[in-house]
């Protein structure tokens, strides 16, 4: 399981990488980042680009530095740096416990944040994470730098709206101090792609939960905010029953993927399992 | 005086190892390489098969006067259909090789073969036993007028009576998933002709070498003496390198003719798709009870969809044969009536994996068994203990004979260690908190280290099952062991010369054992079917006693004294009772050595064993989690303790695997689904818990070490442990599950269908 | 192209596609790193990478210039690496294809960490796949390997 044959560039700055993949992006020019995800489609020879544009060694492209509420992730970030405290709040704990769950340490030393979000694998839990807490990303093309919300990002299974000659820069997330959070992911083996995963965040604001966050992953095509599930519990107070309907809500509100391993009722009973476990989790 | 065998010695396979030195196929280096242009329709006519200009390619065209793939079996009704090595105008799976390219390098072979043009008449494609054994199913193999390539029956004479006064019948039936075997290294080859002797060297993943070169040897028509196989270091076999493999075929003939060395190196992809599966079995059991729950007579209906062509030397009966013969296990039931049959479908080849179809019978009884005690109110383990053999030799109604063994005293030491009453009370505060615990078990004997007359038996044209092991001690004392067994983690070159040691009274360091090399080793059957310890052991030991008779006349010689009171021990001869000894090394130096061969060719002998899983199903996930494993077994003397171990612990983690995990799958059109590692889930070290191993050593006079077989015996066990478990969890909620794997999935779906 | 590998340099002339495991089989000579699956899931590859263990299948050689590449063939000295006695004593390898591979994973673990516990060490292990031994050896061997590094 060789690659096709590929011609190699590694540019030293943003600059040059942008304008390397402007120019060879027409003729299948990718960006090579940790590699975890394009190597094996390449082996596989599903993905064969005649360029690849390796960003591994360009300067400040893998920064992580908190400001104003806001948490910047440098796009070329490895998913091990994001495994031990960047900042505070909800989002500095959450991010620790959530890249454990991503593949291996192996993986985790070579697969950046950015990557994931750009194959915007259905069960990546960086995507999932983009898509609960409503972040965005900046993006640099060939036109200038333009920044895209989480909503708009993702739009099919692997598909968003980076175009082919534009080059993911960074990731936004808001910190949420003082925000309840949980996180649950259902899969077959420790590390393996989930089969349903929930993340959820929440301000518990006099005795009552509000601006709740609910994501659901790995069931859909893309991550997604479930508004059926936020609805039943904004303004409730926390609670197995409060956190029954809710998973309920979501399960009935999925559009769930399917396949030869996977039944519509199977995804559904995983997402309610995965949310009703996220919720047991935001106050244990 | 220090012994050897029973000690757990390091082993001396580790260091080269340990250090990356090890010699695997892949790692010679080759100046041209071969890659397999593979059908990518399960079924359909070739219409054309184009390489651009400047790729070297062949085809079936080519092969004009290589023989096809055909092993035979003259019995039960055994069509022999044959595998030409490169598809000559029909495919019949999936991955089926159809031409084959060279080029420098790996890179280069791999863009060849995507740049050749395949042209195919699709036919209509028949994948599942079911679909294939339908009247208006197209006929796969030309000359046949089913798709059975095999079938047998049989039926004792009370059967009928036993089941018709019987107080309880009870049925079971099971479904085994398809399984591939993993092991970590692909199959590869590397053929090396030499222009000057005009022989050539394969060197090859291969579990049977000296079969191997028989083999090629025969299909291309050319002097055996002229090829030489040489199995190296081999990185796990477990049975999907025992079979021989097409392509090598393709690959010796390539060198041969273009006189030069070209390697071939299998890539997980291909692996998954085209080497041998196993275990796609159905099997539908009756057992009549008496009200005491004593078993009276069994039925038995095996279905085994055995894939598109036969594997060599075992040939497509293997399953369902190994199936009819071994089904009633290790209960005393009389009477017994079977119908086995082995499918042809456009599938992947199946052959043996370890356990073979072991696995899916001992699901098959051990699902009875518990479903049987429910009926008739009775504990797991007290329905078994009523039924187990005890009196040995046993002759079971399809004519084995079991041996000396301890089933009711095994099952007994693991339930001790399992602790069922405090497991119980466990369970019950478990399923108050809404948790669902589940213990099971599986008791089973496997037949190991069997000898040609099984073979023989079976009908087969090619007998295996004796070993010859050539043995010399050089004049300064030091042995070698030339063996015709070809290890590939078992740890034999330490195991036999522990025997051999203790044999000759020096130390094992000093015994060399090789093997793997046919120019250099004498002919053997390999290492499968969990013989060589038994076989290539007993030959060892053979051998050894004849230069230990020889030592002691000369040691009695030189010390004058009578050969009945010399004993060898820590390197030296000595006159019991006294400090009167010569060494070793110094009987040799003065007698220039000594050589001896062993010949050892036993009946077989069944090792047995109880195991238990304790499980806890989360019906929030479905998922399965196997807490802790209990494996009681007895294989006889244990040579040496760490090594069986390791066979245990390898072997149920493959049972485990089967009962939760690994599924090959195809789609409707014969498409194969599971081609990568993402797909095809093999257990990592968290899917694997601690498993604890009893021992108990029967002495069998039918084995001349007294070690009896342990190589499968995790695979056969472990599965239908892990699933009665699961429906011990699951019972309250009404839940019966019989198929592995046991996915999430399935779980599912049992559970929704008990609501 | 110069590979640094076990701290000798490796003069070599690849195709951008040649991948780490490859060059360091074929083009160093080095064959104690092993290809299982190619496609970054088994492990059998591991290599040690700027301190970092990671999977030799997943990165082109191109990407390794300039970094300190470690492979099984620079563990041990004269004497086995600790992690190699502890894997002998414990027989922590049957057929040896996948060893290599554990053993730069475990280390490269306990040199970043040395103060992983046993959970720890499960969780690194479950990264590659054994067939031969199921794991319960290769555990025993890396958690007495981590107890000797420790006390040094």
């Amino acid at each position: 399981m060789k690659t096709c044959g590929f011609k190699y560039h590694r540019p030293e700055s943003v600059a040059a990488a942008v304008a390397l993949l402007g120019a060879l992006a027409p003729q299948g020019g990718r960006i090579l980042a940790g590699g975890q995800s394009l190597v094996p489609m390449m082996a596989y020879r599903m993905a064969q680009p005649g360029h690849l544009i390796d960003i591994n060694r360009v300067a400040g492209l893998a920064g992580v530095s908190a400001g104003a509420g806001v948490l910047r992730i440098g796009a070329a970030a490895r998913h091990a740096a994001l495994a031990r405290p960047v900042c505070g709040g909800a989002l500095g704990a959450m991010l620790p416990h959530i890249a454990g769950h991503i593949g291996h340490a192996p993986i985790r030393n070579r697969g950046t944040f950015g990557g994931s979000l750009a194959n915007a694998d259905p069960a990546s839990e960086w995507c999932t994470l983009l898509a609960t807490l409503d972040g965005g990303v900046e993006v640099l093309g060939p036109a200038g730098e333009r920044r895209i919300a989480a909503a708009a990002f993702f739009n099919g299974v692997m598909a968003t709206a980076l175009r082919d000659d534009e080059l993911l820069m960074a990731a936004h997330l808001p910190v949420l101090q003082g925000y309840n959070w949980g996180f649950y992911e259902v899969n077959r083996r420790a590390g393996d792609y989930a089969m349903a995963m929930c993340l959820v965040a929440y301000r518990r604001v006099d005795g009552v939960m509000t601006d709740v966050h609910l994501g659901i992953g790995g069931a859909e095509a893309f991550p997604r905010r479930l508004a059926e599930a936020e609805f039943a519990l904004n303004g409730q107070p926390v609670g197995a029953e409060i956190f029954a309907r809710a998973a309920d809500a979501a399960a009935a509100g999925l559009d769930p993927m399917t396949d030869h391993n996977m039944s519509a009722d199977f995804r559904r009973h995983l997402v309610r399992t995965a949310v009703a476990r996220a919720l047991a989790g935001s106050v244990a | 005086m220090k012994r050897w065998t029973g000690r757990p010695i390091t082993r001396f396979e580790d260091n080269m190892l340990l250090r990356g030195a090890g010699r695997f196929t892949a790692d010679l280096p080759s100046p041209k390489y071969m890659r397999f242009v593979r059908s990518p329709i399960a079924a359909g006519k070739i219409e054309s098969c184009v390489a651009p200009e400047g790729v070297v390619m062949i085809t079936a065209a080519d092969l004009e006067g290589v023989g096809a793939i055909a092993p035979m079996i003259r019995k039960f009704g055994y069509v022999p259909i044959e595998q030409t090595v490169l598809a000559r105008d029909v495919v019949r799976y999936t991955g089926e090789p159809v031409a084959a390219v060279i080029a420098d390098s790996e890179e280069e072979a791999e863009d060849f073969a995507d740049s050749v043009m395949l042209d195919f008449r699709p036919g209509d494609a028949v994948v599942t036993a079911a679909e294939s054994l339908l009247a208006r199913a197209p006929f796969i193999h030309p000359g046949m007028d089913s798709n059975v390539v095999v079938r047998t029956a049989m039926t004792t004479p009370g059967h009928q009576a036993a089941m018709a006064g019987a107080a309880h019948l009870v049925r079971a039936k099971i479904r085994s998933r398809r399984q591939s075997a993993l092991p970590m290294e692909t199959r590869a080859g590397h053929a090396a002709f030499d222009v000057e002797t005009g022989r050539t060297t394969l060197t090859c993943t291969a579990q049977m070498p000296h079969l191997v070169r028989t083999a090629i040897a025969g299909l291309l028509g050319m002097d055996e003496a002229d090829l030489r196989v040489i199995a190296p270091d081999v990185g796990g076999g477990f049975g999907q390198k025992m079979s021989l493999a097409a392509e090598y075929v393709v690959l010796v003939w390539a060198a041969r003719k273009l006189r030069t060395t070209i390697a071939w190196v299998e890539d997980r992809r291909e692996n998954l798709m085209a080497s041998f599966h196993s275990r796609d079995i159905e099997i539908a059991v009756t057992g009549a009870f008496d009200a005491d729950g004593r078993f009276l007579a069994l039925s038995g209906d095996v279905t085994a969809n055995v894939g598109a062509y036969a594997p060599y030397p075992n040939t497509a009966a293997v399953e369902p044969l190994m199936s009819f013969t071994e089904l009633p296990g290790p209960y005393d039931v009389k009477e017994y009536s079977c119908a086995a049959r082995g499918v042809i479908t456009n599938t992947c080849v199946s052959a043996p994996y370890r356990g073979v179809a072991r696995p899916a019978i001992t699901l098959a009884m051990e699902r009875l068994m518990d479903k049987a005690a429910v009926v008739i109110g009775l504990e797991p383990a007290e329905i078994r203990r009523r039924n187990l053999v005890q009196k040995f030799p046993h002759t079971t109604p399809a004519g084995l004979v079991y041996d000396d063994a301890s089933y009711t005293e095994t099952m007994a030491a693991a339930l001790r260690a399992a602790d069922v009453p405090g497991f119980r009370a466990r369970q019950r505060d478990a399923l108050a908190a809404g948790r669902y615990l589940g213990l099971g078990m599986s008791t089973f004997c496997e037949r190991t280290g069997y000898g040609s007359a099984a073979f023989a038996a079976r009908g087969m044209d090619i007998q295996p099952g004796w070993e010859n092991v050539d043995m010399r001690m050089d004049a300064s004392g030091k042995v070698t062991a030339r063996i015709g067994a070809s290890p590939h983690g078992q740890g034999l070159r330490t195991t036999l010369a522990q025997i051999i040691a203790d044999t000759l009274g020096i130390t094992p360091a000093e015994v060399t054992v090789i093997h793997g090399d046919t120019d250099d080793t004498p002919y053997g059957w390999g290492t499968f079917a969990s013989r060589s310890l038994v076989i290539s052991g007993g030959a060892s030991l053979i051998a050894a006693r004849k230069i230990r008779a020889k030592l002691i006349d000369d040691a009695a010689e030189m010390l004058e004294a009578a050969a009945a009171d010399i004993e060898l021990g820590d390197g030296f001869a000595r006159v019991a009772g006294t400090d009167r000894a010569v060494a070793i090394a110094a009987i040799a130096g003065a007698k220039n050595g000594f050589a001896d061969e062993g010949f050892y060719d036993p009946l077989g002998t069944f090792s047995n064993a109880t195991h238990i899983a304790i499980v806890e199903v989360d019906v929030g996930t479905c998922k399965v989690k196997v807490e802790k494993f209990v494996v009681a077994e007895d294989a006889g003397r244990l040579i040496n303790p760490m090594i069986v171990d390791g066979q245990i612990h390898g072997g149920v983690a493959q049972g485990i695997a089967n009962a939760l995990l690994e599924e090959i799958v195809y789609d409707e059109t014969g498409n194969i689904l599971t081609i990568s590692l993402a797909d095809f889930l093999a257990p990592t070290a968290h899917e694997i818990p601690p498993i604890e191993v009893l021992h108990r050593e029967t002495i069998s006079a039918a084995t001349i070490t007294g070690a009896k077989g342990i190589g499968e015996g995790g695979t056969i066990g472990a599965p239908a442990a892990v699933l009665n478990a699961i429906n011990d969890a699951l019972r309250p909620l009404g839940v019966e599950i019989d198929e592995m794997p046991a996915t999430p999935a399935r779980i599912f779906a049992a559970l929704q269908a008990a609501r | 192209m110069i590979l640094d590998v076990n701290g000798h340099a490796y003069e070599v002339e690849v195709e951008p596609r040649r991948t780490l495991a490859d060059a360091l089989r074929k083009d160093c000579g080095l064959t104690g790193t092993h290809v299982g699956c190619e496609h970054g899931v088994c492990g059998a590859c591991t290599v040690i990478v700027d301190g970092e263990a990671i999977r030799g299948c997943l990165m082109f050689a191109v990407q390794a210039e300039g970094a300190k590449i470690r492979t099984v063939e620079g563990l041990a000295g004269e004497t086995l690496h600790v992690m190699q006695q502890e894997f002998e004593r414990h027989h922590g390898l049957q057929c040896g294809f996948c060893t290599p591979g554990f053993l730069l994973l475990a280390e490269a673990a306990l040199e970043q960490a040395p103060e992983l516990n046993d959970a720890q060490l499960l969780d690194v292990l479950a990264a590659n796949l054994c067939r031969c031994t199921g794991y319960q050896n290769i555990i025993k061997a890396v958690s007495a390997a981590a107890r000797r590094m420790k006390e040094g």
